[in-house]
């Protein structure tokens, strides 16, 4: 996968997620492009387009786009499984997930993709791996407070 | 409550304050320094300002602070910080890499991973050359946990990507392909996509991965749903994992082990199977998931392309998917049939489904689908379907979004001209592409079709007919009238007996376009009316005084200008019979390579794959790659013979494979004097190449379309030897080639040529 991009219905970007090295300038300006050819497809087309070279996986989520740029030899299908395996596991997470949840809870959103996918490979499929994970960073930082407090 | 839009516009116009944000945001220095758990909510704060879209200069270096903090939290959002906004600060990269490497050696894991994590997510050069031999070792040793083992593995596949040459093979790479046989299944995916990329740019050293991938994938495709827990999807055994085995498959070519390759083949079939059975779930995420084993698998059977039972089942199977209610299957089968349509045993079965194909391109409402649907009807095309696909093409044409227009009128051009018996349909497919999409029409399509009408007698005088005819129309394109021009100019002839097309009829049906032409055009309709007065002496004086009007004479264009002056100066002083020898029919072109497929390639990019070029490449021969020859057999370059052994390459058979022996174009090159030799010029390409052998002693000294003629010097003290190899560039036979090498006179004297 070379970036992943989440975005509302008005084009505000809430996550992204870049795994290739690239410019400032040109991940605004592709972000910007992107965002545009996706929110002006309608409902009922398929969820696969031709961008540039790449492929482009999209899915809607309530109010929110979720979109992956893959490589030609890329499985679409699976990308889409992606997609939702990545929603199920914020869904998990903050129980019952909403775009609020994105935006306040970046910091989380973005642990959780990274102990999902790393490098733009699928590093973990177990839903119960990577919210364990996740749990015990929780756990970590919970220890860690409650120790400072003591300590002060 | 709160929208969330409302809260933006809050945030916003707290950073757009006169005096910026920065007030809010002081990290104090020295004995007041913040402690540990504010530095992370500042740094925090600051990147989501950075996510927002605002650009950050500031807080770098705490962020870097942070990384060496006890607290797992604060290396975190340290670790955050740095992955999001790089810096190419080298003080700051030095201490990173400390505080990463310092993470790496504790034996602590979650430290580890974090750090894992960061190198992947940066994936710099730096980092690639401090950490490029550690993460090996940490991929393989026995202790190290599955799930740093994990990121590991794809931390490594990243700095892999982007510095390829800092992470050299070594012993580690046989103890990774047995990762392929671990417990955990997580360590089994991150390892397969490692070992992917590697085996594409070393496949030797990961051979082994092979027999090991497909026993791991029989095991996934034939387990019970139970057994592998939560690596189960929806009912779906490790779809992940089964996506990447066959990805890495797809990197080798069927195994030789008939065990090996047995169990792979009734793995697929298997996988085929279950597509056919009702599915377990209603959810749409258990078809996507199973399908997407399924599309993976067909990718393998089409790179194999060794089983023709496989083959045609995954047809079949695709063919049922054309017809599926949700699109997006719709779209997968008909880009994997794209590829299946090139295989020679499945090709005919793919041609079953051309019914399907075009009643898709008819009827899809989304254009991604339709696009695709033309690019299978290109890649099925042969002989027995060409006019029914080419017709489709051209009614798709007339309703297809501009965006597209180009390249279908690349594609219907080739088509035509690839497959066509008669040539007549030929002529007719190009006038009607000109007439649908004329602007999209390129200058390759209509050359072509003018280089075809000229070489082939039977379809002249058709074509002149149809062009006349088409001129007709009220609103015709401008590049129709170029084309008409050019032919009626040729062959207005062929039609002038009728008394529907006489001369004159022709000539006014011309001019009658004239002034709606741009430029080019009105150059190519004088050259049209000049090869009139040659062919129609009676609309002679009709056309001498159209040149002789003030609009041609005083043409504020300088080529039309001198066009009607020259033009009007012939006609008026040339005899018929000059006039004849100067305006005769263009001679038939020489065969050469389709300008059209290289545009087509240009702008599909390499990937497109097309079995036509292989037909269409020429035989052109690389003369330099010849081999060494004798010196004494440059006298047989010099020999007449026809079938002289030209650079004693064994004998040489007609077949355009090797350099034939003769040619009639002999061609006079002297290598050593200047301009003052009295043989015939050098062709004006060949000064370039002339000056290369300043600093060169090999090179191609001079090619035109038929000949192409290299050099290879050597020189030792005081003498030199040089070989000279003549490449024939058309298809055809040299006959009587007649080399000949002069040296002139002023240079005799102070060189001694041997020949």
């Amino acid at each position: 996968m070379q970036f992943m991009l989440l975005f509302s219905r008005q084009g505000k970007l809430r996550l992204q997620k870049w795994y290739v090295p690239l410019s400032d300038k040109e991940k605004k300006k592709i972000t910007r492009e992107l965002v545009q050819t996706v929110l002006a497809r309608k409902p009922k087309m398929c969820s696969f387009l031709e961008w540039r070279d790449l492929k482009i996986v999209y899915k809607r989520y309530a109010s929110l786009y979720f979109c992956c740029a893959i490589e030609d030899q890329d499985n679409e299908l699976i990308t889409l499984e992606i997609i939702h395996r990545y929603v199920e596991l914020l869904d998990k997470y903050f129980g019952s997930v909403c775009e609020l949840d994105i935006i306040f809870n970046f910091e989380k959103a973005y642990f959780i993709l990274d102990e999902f996918l790393l490098g733009g490979e699928v590093q973990e499929t177990s839903k119960k791996n990577v919210l364990k994970a996740i749990e015990q960073a929780d756990l970590l930082q919970e220890v860690s407070y409650l120790g400072s407090w003591k300590e002060n | 409550m709160e929208t969330v839009a409302q809260r933006e516009e809050k945030f916003s116009s707290f950073l757009t304050l006169p005096t910026g944000y920065k007030p809010f945001f002081t990290f104090p220095v020295g004995d007041k320094a913040l402690d540990g758990y504010s530095k992370k909510k500042y740094v925090c704060k600051l990147l989501f300002i950075f996510l927002l879209g605002h650009d950050i200069d500031f807080g770098h270096m705490e962020a870097v602070n942070l990384l060496s903090s006890n607290r797992y939290t604060e290396k975190q959002i340290g670790y955050l910080f740095i992955s999001v906004l790089v810096n190419s600060n080298s003080e700051l990269i030095r201490l990173i890499n400390n505080a990463i490497k310092n993470d790496l050696a504790s034996r602590n894991p979650t430290f580890m991973g974090l750090a894992l994590h960061c190198i992947a997510n940066v994936g710099s050069r730096e980092m690639a050359e401090a950490f490029a031999g550690e993460i090996p070792k940490i991929l393989v040793a026995g202790d190290t946990m599955d799930s740093v083992k994990q990121s590991a593995a794809l931390c490594l596949l990243r700095l892999y990507r982007t510095s390829p040459d800092l992470v050299p093979m070594g012993d580690w790479t046989s103890r990774v392909v047995h990762l392929l046989n671990d417990q955990h299944l997580g360590v089994v995916t991150a390892a397969t996509s490692l070992i992917t990329t590697l085996a594409q740019k070393n496949p030797e050293e990961f051979k082994t991965s092979v027999s090991l991938a497909v026993s791991r994938l029989s095991r996934i495709v034939t387990s019970a749903s139970t057994d592998l827990q939560d690596y189960t999807y929806y009912f779906v055994p490790a779809p992940w994992l089964s996506v990447k085995l066959l990805r890495l498959l797809q990197c080798y070519p069927p195994p030789e082990d008939p065990a090996v390759r047995g169990r792979l083949t009734e793995c697929l079939e298997t996988i085929l199977n279950k597509a056919q059975e009702p599915p377990k779930s209603k959810k749409v995420q258990h078809s996507n998931a199973k399908n997407a084993v399924l599309f993976e698998a067909i990718s393998l059977i089409i790179h194999h392309d060794s089983e023709p039972n496989l083959l045609v089942r995954a047809c079949n199977q695709l063919g049922q998917f054309l017809q599926h209610r949700e699109t997006n299957l719709r779209y997968l089968a008909l880009e994997s049939m794209c590829t299946l349509a090139s295989s020679e045993f499945s090709h005919e079965a793919v041609k079953t489904h051309i019914e399907t194909v075009i009643n898709a391109l008819k009827t899809e409402r989304d254009v991604s689908v339709r696009q695709r649907a033309v690019d299978l009807l290109y890649a099925m095309c042969d002989r027995s379907n060409a006019q029914q696909i080419v017709a489709e093409m051209l009614s798709y044409l007339e309703t297809a979004d501009y965006s597209i227009r180009e390249e279908i009128v690349l594609k219907v051009a080739i088509l035509a001209e690839k497959y066509a018996v008669d040539y007549t349909w030929y002529v007719d497919t190009i006038l009607n592409l000109i007439r649908i999409a004329g602007d999209y029409v390129s200058e390759e399509v209509w050359y072509r079709v003018i280089q075809i009408v000229i070489n082939r007698d039977d379809v002249q005088g058709y074509a002149a007919k149809t062009v006349f005819e088409a001129l007709q129309a009220p609103a015709c394109h401008e590049n129709l009238v170029k084309v008409g021009g050019y032919i009626l100019g040729e062959f207005g002839n062929l039609i002038a007996g009728d008394p529907r097309s006489s001369p004159l009829i022709q000539f006014n049906l011309l001019h009658s376009k004239f002034h709606l032409c741009s430029v080019p055009t009105r150059a190519l309709l004088l050259s049209t009316y000049i090869k009139f007065v040659n062919l129609f002496p009676e609309v002679k004086a009709t056309i001498q005084d159209v040149l002789r009007s003030d609009s041609q004479l005083k043409n504020a264009d300088v080529e039309l200008q001198q066009r009607a002056v020259e033009y009007l100066r012939l006609s008026t002083v040339a005899s018929t019979d000059i006039l004849a020898t100067v305006l005769e029919e263009m001679p038939p072109f020489p065969e050469r390579e389709s300008s059209i497929l290289a545009k087509l390639k240009k702008k599909k990019g390499p990937s497109t794959v097309t079995d036509l070029e292989e037909s269409k490449r020429e035989r052109s021969i690389d003369v330099n790659g010849g081999p060494e020859p004798v010196p004494a057999s440059t006298s047989a370059a010099s020999t007449p013979s026809p079938s002289a052994d030209l650079l004693g390459l064994g004998a040489a058979p007609p077949a355009p494979t090797g350099p034939p022996p003769s040619s009639g174009g002999g061609l006079l090159v002297d290598v050593f004097s200047d301009s003052a030799s009295a043989v015939a010029p050098l062709a004006p390409g060949s000064e370039d190449n002339f000056a290369r052998f300043v600093c060169k002693n090999n090179g191609v000294l001079f090619e035109n379309q038929l000949l192409q003629i290299g050099l290879k010097s050597e020189f030792r003290q005081n003498l030199g030897r040089m070989f000279i190899f003549y490449g024939n560039k058309t298809s055809t036979q040299f006959l009587n080639f007649t080399p000949t090498l002069i040296c002139a006179d002023d240079l005799q004297a102070n060189i001694l040529v041997y020949l």
